[in-house]
């Protein structure tokens, strides 16, 4: 037993040990690559097509996904930039990256994101005749303990809510993670964005009062998540304000996109 | 026989990892508010503390004694990385739930510490079975959390729905606390106390004993 201890027997055993186990782990890594790339795409398509509402059950979620088209949009111009490839470009990386993004300073930077990329991927869903039915946006910001990244979706007049899903956040369960409850996201379907021009939809405490004449650009708060909402009205305000896609949903309506 | 039965069934009530000696709460706390989630955490933990121990055990007697816990080490990582791969490419939507817990199933103490104190000792098959015996003990603690948080904190189990919310227009309303960590504790807690009610046994020595209270003139 005590040759164990030998530097050389020491050597041996860590080099061999190192070798059989990264042979092990590389070939899984290797062969499940595949399998894991196609259940990372699927799980973005289907928080896409929940987010526009568009998800049903029982259907293929790629044959869903079909009347979809992912456009990559420069957030600087508000236009297409179809010299960027969406299969390609990662826009959570690219916001990270200080030449593929830009520093928000404290006024412009609502959502508390920091910085902000240069471009984001949009989806854009055709009716039957080719016109734009509901355009997709990625939004993402601050709640209370972690960024909610999601997706909000727009009708084709670029102002009313189609729907609107987070896909990844680390909020309370039971308080701010009823962001995640069908029955809180059933209230932003037919909301309205734009007042005049200005970002005007908002989350308020409590419930909304359908007579009231703001009633179309609020939704009912989330109870005992106060702060969670408020992030949820800063980045949904941030996203679709002019340091996001105002001027890309513009020029879309008026066909310069 | 016996002794492999005993192996086997020893660390689930009369040695429990979690209950008795106090190893892996942490995981226990993060994973248990869904029970399905737990589940695939439970079974992803046996599979890797019954094969690091097999591991272990082969080359026992080869191992250096100045690089053990590194070689031990190795083997874990290793195995929790091939159940992380394996999670991700077959159950999706399960591995984003666990997220870094499937990570820290290498910091897990019971995985360590089994590793240490018995496949070091033992010839493989037996400690084979002493990881399955541990992982099993592991899950009984964390299913019986589970199903209590999940099935008064959402209502649910496996995400269906037994006791139907308020906030859905049932009759049952939720315990928020059992979705947060910290009713883990207090569940784990009570498990511990009824477990050591049947085994007398398990009863600690306290550390030390308080004084009794005498008057202050003969105290000093």
């Amino acid at each position: 037993m005590s040759s164990n201890d030998s530097i050389k027997k020491t050597l041996i055993v860590a080099f061999s040990l190192c070798i059989v186990c990264s042979v092990i782990v590389s070939t899984a890594a290797v062969m499940l690559k595949p399998a894991q790339e196609a259940n990372k795409t699927l799980d973005r398509k289907r928080n896409i097509l929940a987010a526009a509402g568009m998800l049903q059950e029982g259907m293929s979620v790629e044959e869903q996904f079909s009347q979809v088209t992912a456009r990559v949009v420069d957030l600087r111009t508000g236009r297409f930039a179809d010299d960027v490839d969406p299969d390609n470009y990662d826009q959570r990386k690219a916001a990270k990256d200080p030449t593929g993004s830009e520093r928000l300073s404290a006024a412009q930077d609502q959502a508390k994101i920091a910085r902000r990329e240069h471009y984001a991927i949009v989806y854009l869903v055709e009716d039957s005749n080719g016109d734009v039915d509901k355009v997709i946006l990625p939004v993402h910001g601050a709640g209370l303990w972690s960024t909610l990244y999601g997706f909000i979706a727009l009708e084709s007049d670029g102002n009313t809510v189609a729907g609107l899903g987070f896909y990844e956040h680390g909020e309370t369960p039971g308080l701010g993670g009823e962001v995640d409850n069908p029955r809180w996201k059933a209230f932003w379907p037919g909301k309205q964005v734009y007042r005049d021009g200005e970002v005007n939809i908002a989350l308020i405490k409590g419930s909304v009062d359908p007579g009231n004449a703001s009633a179309p650009w609020q939704i009912d708060g989330l109870a005992g998540a106060t702060l969670t909402a408020n992030g949820v009205t800063n980045l949904v305000q941030f996203w679709l304000g002019e340091n996001g896609f105002q001027s890309f949903l513009d020029n879309l309506k008026s066909g310069e996109a | 026989m016996d002794s492999v039965k005993d192996t086997l069934t020893t660390p689930i009530f009369k040695n429990n990892p979690i209950a008795l000696q106090i190893l892996g709460i942490c995981s226990a706390l993060a994973v248990t508010s869904s029970l399905q989630v737990t589940l695939v955490m439970c079974v992803a933990l046996t599979f890797v503390t019954a094969f690091a121990n097999l591991g272990v055990s082969l080359i026992r007697q080869h191992i250096p004694g100045s690089i053990r816990i590194i070689v031990q080490m190795v083997i874990i990582a290793s195995l929790v990385i091939l159940v992380d791969q394996v999670l991700k490419a077959y159950a999706y939507a399960i591995s984003k739930q666990l997220s870094v817990f499937v990570g820290l199933i290498i910091t897990n103490c019971i995985v360590m510490g089994r590793a240490e104190a018995f496949a070091m000792k033992n010839p493989p098959v037996p400690s084979f079975i002493d990881g399955i015996g541990n992982g099993l003990g592991y899950s009984v603690v964390l299913i019986t959390v589970a199903v209590i948080r999940e099935l008064f904190g959402a209502g649910k189990l496996m995400g269906i729905e037994i006791l139907p919310l308020v906030t859905e227009g049932g009759w049952y309303n939720p315990n928020g606390l059992l979705l947060l960590p910290p009713s883990a504790f207090f569940l784990i807690g009570l498990f511990i106390w009824a477990l050591r009610a049947f085994h007398k046994e398990q009863v600690e020595e306290p550390d030390f004993k308080l004084a009794k209270h005498v008057p202050v003139k003969e105290g000093v």
